[in-house]
């Protein structure tokens, strides 16, 4: 599976980036800069879709940590994306209080709807379909994170269609 | 219409989950209707006053957590531990930085009452922390909130702001010479740092692998200095509790179990949603707030403390009342207060094959009980759940369970255990149904 990486110079880490960063080092004590590590990592990974090693290493130097230890944290928790996902990343719980509640049954129909397994990409590399663990919204359930930030509650197999069918016309005319 | 406009149409209101008139006697979620969680709402109800209090009157740090050791608080988060004693821990002379931690990564599987608080009332928690702050002698703090719930994550911020300008947070608090600096931190998928000294790690910016206690955090905790941890729901009882006192929380609740509690209550039920209601109410009260069993279905049996919480089948759990010593005699425990519910159409093999997926995928790694134990444990319910389970295969599911119960350094080995016990001991039936030609040890009773 292949994705296109998002348009050349994108994945600088720029004066704005670096902006955002120090807000996160400055709320700890001055020698606790690794402490901002998951905040950067998050920031980036908001601007460029994915985390690369060589932001890994931008990161590294600017907190004074050891790129390995970066990278440990990107690897360590799930929701970084380690390689390019789709324009939307739709990670559907199937947790226990969710799969009483139609979890599986959305996850399914998405790979229907979608025409992938979830973990893939769709060809057109607007949506990636994964499995997640509690998003910590089981009374929503089907309920399902966009991009990391946006949690869909109640996610009827109607909702679903509406959602993709949205997104996709959202997208339509835009530049990829 | 942009992308963003589009997803918003999806979000959810809170309406079905904390805006019903369905809780009984609540006092964090009370006068919520989700427009009004900015601080200016939060003063107009009240808000900041146990603060004032406590920095007007002059209650010293010991007149607080006496405050919290009369109200019975328990600990919110899962293990229930006494508040109050918990403050008590914290060395009162240290003369370095101390830090205090709010536990919002709440992943527990069943587990949405801490987003609603945050989302819905995120005022509360800070004020309950700036008088644990208070009460312990510390200055700066952190709440490390679950990187899933981002939006709240925002939110949050945005309240400390209101805060901080308000001259709530900060230095010389409302002209005191009281000085606490409160940040916000996120997680970003990863159920371990739910477990305090995992949380710990992240905070550091680490991975989250739990650490050895002892030292317990009050000696050994963020950066190696002392620390308290305390899940959200406790820090937003706070407030409630010096305003009006110790005993009188405790008298809403029932002895040994003071307050509120939040129920986050899930599955197969016809209202699933958050249920603040007094500690003690019976399990028939709540489920009947939740619009009993969905679908006219029969209960079958109940998750009563998140995931990791031992099942409980319906004849029992109908016979408990929502609260610690309760639900630890029926032999499972109360743990977050997420209730699961499940009907009588329900597969108790699936149900646990997901669970033990969860734990496989969750372990962190460090210790080899929980690491290769939870992949057994998933691919033997697997296979039984495939029709392929062998004849050994329930004794071999109590062996590893027994191997990594208590073996490992923090309690997801416990936690991944603990539901395989349960499942087996109520309901061995059903898993060796599926096993082609079981034949059991022992003749069954008639």
């Amino acid at each position: 599976m292949s994705i296109q990486s998002t348009s050349a110079g994108t994945s600088a880490i720029d004066a704005a980036m670096l902006d955002l960063f120090a807000r996160e080092v400055a709320k700890y004590p001055a020698d606790q800069a690794q402490s901002a590590v998951m905040a950067c990592l998050t920031i980036v990974q908001k601007a460029h879709g994915h985390v690369s090693l060589e932001s890994e290493k931008v990161i590294a130097d600017y907190l004074g940590m050891p790129q390995i230890a970066v990278h440990e944290v990107t690897t360590f928790y799930n929701m970084y994306n380690q390689h390019p996902v789709g324009k939307f990343k739709l990670n559907v719980c199937t947790n226990l209080p969710c799969q009483l509640r139609d979890g599986a049954t959305a996850l399914a129909h998405l790979e229907k709807k979608l025409g992938i397994k979830m973990g893939d990409t769709t060809q057109d590399g607007l949506f990636t379909l994964q499995q997640s663990e509690c998003l910590g919204a089981c009374a929503d359930s089907p309920v399902m994170l966009v991009n990391d930030r946006t949690m869909c509650s109640f996610m009827s197999n109607e909702k679903l269609d509406q959602l993709i069918d949205g997104l996709r016309t959202a997208s339509t005319g835009e530049a990829h | 219409m942009s992308p963003d406009q589009v997803l918003s149409q999806f979000q959810a209101t809170g309406v079905q989950t904390c805006f019903h008139d369905r809780h009984i006697a609540p006092q964090i979620y009370a006068g919520l209707d989700g427009t009004n969680w900015r601080l200016a709402d939060y003063e107009a109800r009240g808000g900041y006053s146990a603060l004032r209090k406590i920095l007007t009157e002059g209650m010293t740090p010991d007149q607080v957590i006496a405050e919290v050791k009369g109200s019975g608080l328990r600990g919110r988060g899962g293990a229930g531990f006494p508040t109050g004693l918990k403050w008590s821990f914290m060395p009162r002379q240290f003369p370095g930085q101390k830090y205090l931690v709010c536990n919002s990564d709440e992943g527990e599987p069943g587990t949405c009452k801490d987003r609603d608080i945050l989302h819905y009332n995120p005022h509360i928690v800070i004020e309950g922390m700036a008088i644990a702050a208070y009460a312990m002698g510390i200055s700066v703090g952190y709440n490390y909130i679950h990187g899933e719930i981002f939006a709240t994550y925002d939110r949050f911020e945005e309240a400390l702001e209101e805060a901080r300008a308000a001259g709530y947070l900060g230095d010389k608090i409302m002209g005191s010479g009281y000085n606490f600096q409160l940040h916000a931190a996120h997680g970003f998928g990863a159920y371990i740092c739910g477990e305090e000294t995992a949380l710990l790690e992240s905070l550091e910016g680490k991975k989250g692998q739990p650490r050895f206690k002892p030292p317990f955090p009050a000696s050994f905790g963020l950066y190696g200095k002392p620390t308290t941890i305390n899940n959200t729901e406790t820090f937003a009882a706070v407030p409630w509790i010096i305003n009006n006192g110790g005993p009188a929380y405790l008298e809403c609740g029932k002895p040994n179990n003071g307050g509120t509690k939040i129920y986050s209550v899930s599955g197969d039920v016809e209202l699933p949603g958050n249920y603040e209601v007094p500690m003690g109410t019976p399990f028939a009260k709540l489920l009947e707030l939740a619009g009993g069993v969905r679908k006219g279905r029969q209960l079958k049996a109940v998750i009563p403390g998140g995931s990791s919480a031992p099942v409980l089948p319906a004849a029992i759990m109908m016979e408990c009342t929502m609260d610690y010593d309760s639900i630890a005699k029926a032999g499972s425990m109360l743990g977050s207060g997420a209730v699961i519910v499940m009907d009588d159409s329900r597969s108790m093999v699936e149900s646990l094959k997901r669970l033990s997926y969860f734990y496989m995928h969750e372990s962190c790694g460090q210790c080899t009980p929980c690491r290769e134990g939870t992949g057994w444990l998933w691919r033997v319910v697997d296979r039984i759940h495939n029709g392929q389970g062998r004849q050994t295969d329930m004794d071999l599911l109590n062996s590893v369970a027994d191997n990594i119960q208590g073996r490992t350094i923090c309690a997801l080995g416990d936690a991944a255990a603990m539901p395989v016990r349960a499942m087996i001991k109520h309901f061995r039936h059903e898993f060796e149904a599926l096993i082609p030609g079981y034949l059991p040890k022992t003749p069954v009773k008639a």
